[in-house]
């Protein structure tokens, strides 16, 4: 007992202060890819060509990255003949809308809170259950921090439940595989109504590295409709967690928390 | 002793095809039946189109003691052989495997049923006698033991915790577990097929979400193929940062499973410790390459990011940091009776259990099987440092558990010296050329779960005929049920946290 409680003591506080303080990011970590068109020599496709998962496309207006299929991998970085590709340090890439994830260089308004009526049933108490459709438990495993010390995913009101019958929704990961269909609809469908789903990473949100594979789906919104994506391979923790705060209102557009009643 | 009639080679070592022997289907079954008596395991067995039509199959033994291995190959000219696995038992799940992408039918294989309910990639084979529709996942001709009080429990797909899909049928009499089985195939996203044809910009990406939490020991199996086939030259440098970013890998998950270990028997103080833990390794791959899994740091050719001096320190800094507090919080469970009382002797699996299922990984070391691809088929950076391989005997949670805290210990003095004495070479990343046609190459590496390996055959034209890749998961699954039998159900979490298996590993 005794070692216990000095293993306690030295063991000591670790949860994070986020969101009151801004969370502290390894100096190579990787947010959305920033194209510098002005440097893109002329015709040049490199980086398009380079992209595992074709999330760069150029049209009249210059290069477009679609978030929700970027591996945030630097691939396209890598090959940049011109050097004028570099990743921004920006974690806060939720969005309620898949065009929201469409990217030149700057975000899209950030994901906006639900409306009134939903906040005042969720805003202090949200319950989800998780779904693996054809994950590869890297989103699965930055999900499941959520829940340790570090994140304390239950002092924001939010939590993992072991049924869909005792959740308010579905927070998907993996691009619903063939195999996995089926298990997924059902699952939404013990869901109680009103209810929210939630994509985690590029997998649910595209079909990630497995778009258009005929055994894996193009992701959740091909089978139930969502209501919030939160870009990434897989997402940060605070990505993820930046992304829920949004949703339920408790946050505002800069990050600062807001008083909750 | 080796085999008269397998060609042996080495890890990561590519060969003609030409020079791969292709055995009668008798010497073929007699090569593999034969392999537990000499020392050799499976370490692959895997079917292909043959150029002539029909299918051949490939088999890759694995010579721990003598660090070779032994390939060779066989054309079946039916659709049908007599099975291996009733002499062999490490076969069944590979043979289950070849009759489900083949059509192939194992004649005489006592347990034949779908893998990944895929349907065969030959037109018109139902090696399962399905009839004509596709297999439906789940859907199967379940074990079931009939008793006036015995009864089934079916668990899953989805699970309650956050945790991949898989589906679990208890055979049980009253609390006790008379036999679970284990029906997976749910997280089939077809990564193997995917592959052939290959090199894309997406082969390494698939390789580093064959299972996410592996992934740098797949993606550093993948590279030694792909650096086999085209004659890369890989700089001291970036083999000991692939070192040091498998071992931190290692760390994470070894960390992370004895605090959900914790967890599971109820013991709330590591549980919390491990959980921050684990983080800590995860934040040191990210501070490595950015990413916390250690995405897009191993690259065909070596490595994407280096590690300047000023990192280095930082590295080992945090690290010393992080193993004193693992240490601390495990030592808790060592030192705590309730702890113990409910690790040991639950979910045990015996030595030669383990043998004849051809497990690997910390299961197999913990059930007294010296196995350990760093040390029997070392490539890269485990040729020149060692790390010490324990093993233990008593095959329970117990012994699985153990077995990472002192893994933990080793793999950390590996990465805190590996730190200090970076080798100065030049560069870290050489250029990857063609990939050479008509070859074959298998690639062993040690992952944190066990042994992950790679199998590629090239085409005329040096692409991907063939690629094959086994995880350690698909060699233990069977080791769960085994540990299961005889417990209480109640005990299933515990049983299954200790192996802490891949499902989208096995249904790749």
């Amino acid at each position: 007992m005794l070692k216990l409680l000095l293993t306690r003591a030295r063991q000591g506080s670790r949860t994070s202060r986020f969101p009151a303080e801004a969370p502290v990011l390894p100096d190579r970590f990787r947010g959305p890819p920033l194209i510098d068109a002005t440097k893109c020599a002329d015709g040049c496709r490199a980086c398009a060509e380079a992209c595992p998962t074709q999330a760069i496309r150029f049209d009249e207006r210059g290069p477009e990255v679609d978030l929700g299929r970027c591996l945030f991998c630097a691939d396209c970085e890598s090959v940049c003949p011109t050097g004028a590709i570099t990743h921004s340090k920006e974690y806060r890439l939720a969005a309620r809308s898949r065009d929201d994830l469409l990217f030149r260089n700057e975000m899209k308004p950030r994901a906006a809170a639900l409306d009134a009526a939903m906040r005042r049933l969720f805003g202090r108490s949200l319950k989800l259950r998780q779904v693996s459709a054809g994950g590869c438990n890297g989103c699965e495993a930055d999900v499941n921090v959520l829940s340790t010390i570090v994140f304390d995913l239950g002092r924001f009101g939010i939590q993992i439940v072991a049924s869909p019958r005792h959740a308010d929704g579905l927070l998907i990961t993996g691009p619903v595989t063939a195999n996995m269909k089926l298990a997924l609809q059902k699952t939404y469908e013990a869901v109680p109504a009103p209810k929210i789903v939630i994509a985690v990473g590029a997998c649910a949100i595209s079909g990630g590295p497995y778009i258009g594979h005929p055994e894996a789906g193009n992701g959740a919104d091909s089978v139930v409709p969502v209501d919030l994506y939160i870009p990434g391979c897989p997402p940060h923790p605070f990505t993820i967690l930046d992304g829920l705060l949004r949703l339920l209102g408790k946050i505002d557009e800069n990050g600062t928390a807001l008083a909750t009643k | 002793m080796s085999s008269p009639s397998l060609l042996p080679m080495h890890n990561g070592r590519a060969v003609e095809r030409g020079a791969v022997p292709r055995l009668s289907l008798e010497d073929f079954r007699t090569a593999a039946i034969e392999a537990p008596e000499r020392g050799a395991r499976i370490a692959s067995l895997f079917g292909t189109g043959a150029a002539t039509g029909g299918v051949e199959l490939f088999l890759v033994l694995a010579c721990d003691e003598d660090g070779r291995l032994e390939v060779g190959s066989t054309h079946l000219e039916s659709d049908a052989y007599p099975a291996i696995t009733p002499e062999c038992p490490e076969a069944h799940l590979f043979e289950r495997e070849i009759a489900e992408q083949w059509g192939i039918r194992p004649v005489g294989h006592p347990w034949l049923k779908p893998v990944r309910f895929v349907p065969p990639q030959r037109v018109g084979a139902d090696p399962f006698g399905f009839g004509k529709g596709p297999p439906v996942v789940g859907v199967t001709d379940f074990y079931r033991v009939e008793g006036e009080e015995v009864h089934e429990v079916a668990v899953g797909p989805v699970h309650a915790g956050v945790i991949e899909p898989g589906h679990f049928r208890f055979q049980c009499f009253g609390e006790q577990v008379l036999h679970l089985e284990i029906s997976l195939g749910y997280q089939h996203r077809g990564v193997e097929r995917a592959l052939v044809g290959g090199p894309t910009p997406r082969s390494i990406h698939y390789a580093e979400t064959l299972a996410g939490d592996t992934t740098v020991g797949h993606a550093i199996a993948y590279c030694q193929l792909v650096e086999a086939l085209s004659g890369c030259s890989v700089s001291a440098r970036a083999h000991a940062i692939r070192g040091i970013a498998l071992e931190l890998e290692r760390l994470a998950n070894h960390t992370g499973d004895l605090g959900a270990l914790a967890g599971d028997v109820g013991y709330l103080p590591t549980a919390s410790y491990c959980g921050r833990l684990r983080g800590e390794f995860l934040n040191l791959s990210a501070e490595m390459c950015g990413s916390r899994f250690g995405r897009s740091l191993v690259r065909p050719g070596g490595v994407a990011f280096d590690i300047d001096p000023e990192r280095a320190v930082r590295m080992r800094q945090r690290l010393d940091a992080a193993v004193r507090d693992t240490n601390d919080a495990t030592q808790l469970l060592w030192s705590t009776a309730s702890v113990q009382a409910r690790f040991e002797d639950t979910g045990r699996v015996s030595a030669d259990t383990a043998k004849s299922l051809g497990m690997v990984g910390p299961a197999a070391r913990a059930s007294g099987l010296s196995r350990d691809a760093r040390r029997d088929h070392p490539t890269g950076i485990f040729r020149f440092a060692q790390i010490p391989v324990p093993v233990l005997s008593s095959g329970d949670v117990y012994a699985r558990a153990q077995i990472r805290g002192l893994e933990i210990e080793r793999s950390a003095v590996f990465i805190r010296e590996t730190l200090r004495a970076l080798p100065a070479s030049a560069g870290i990343r050489a250029p990857v050329s063609a990939l050479a046609p008509m070859r074959f190459c298998a690639s062993l590496v040690e992952g944190w779960r066990g042994e992950l390996c790679h199998v590629a055959l090239t085409d005329e034209s040096g692409r991907f005929q063939s690629y094959k890749v086994v995880d350690p998961s698909f060699h233990n699954w069977t080791g769960v049920a085994m540990a299961l039998r005889d417990e209480q159900i109640s005990d299933f979490p515990l049983c299954n946290k200790s192996f802490n298996l891949s499902y989208c590993g096995h249904d790749l």
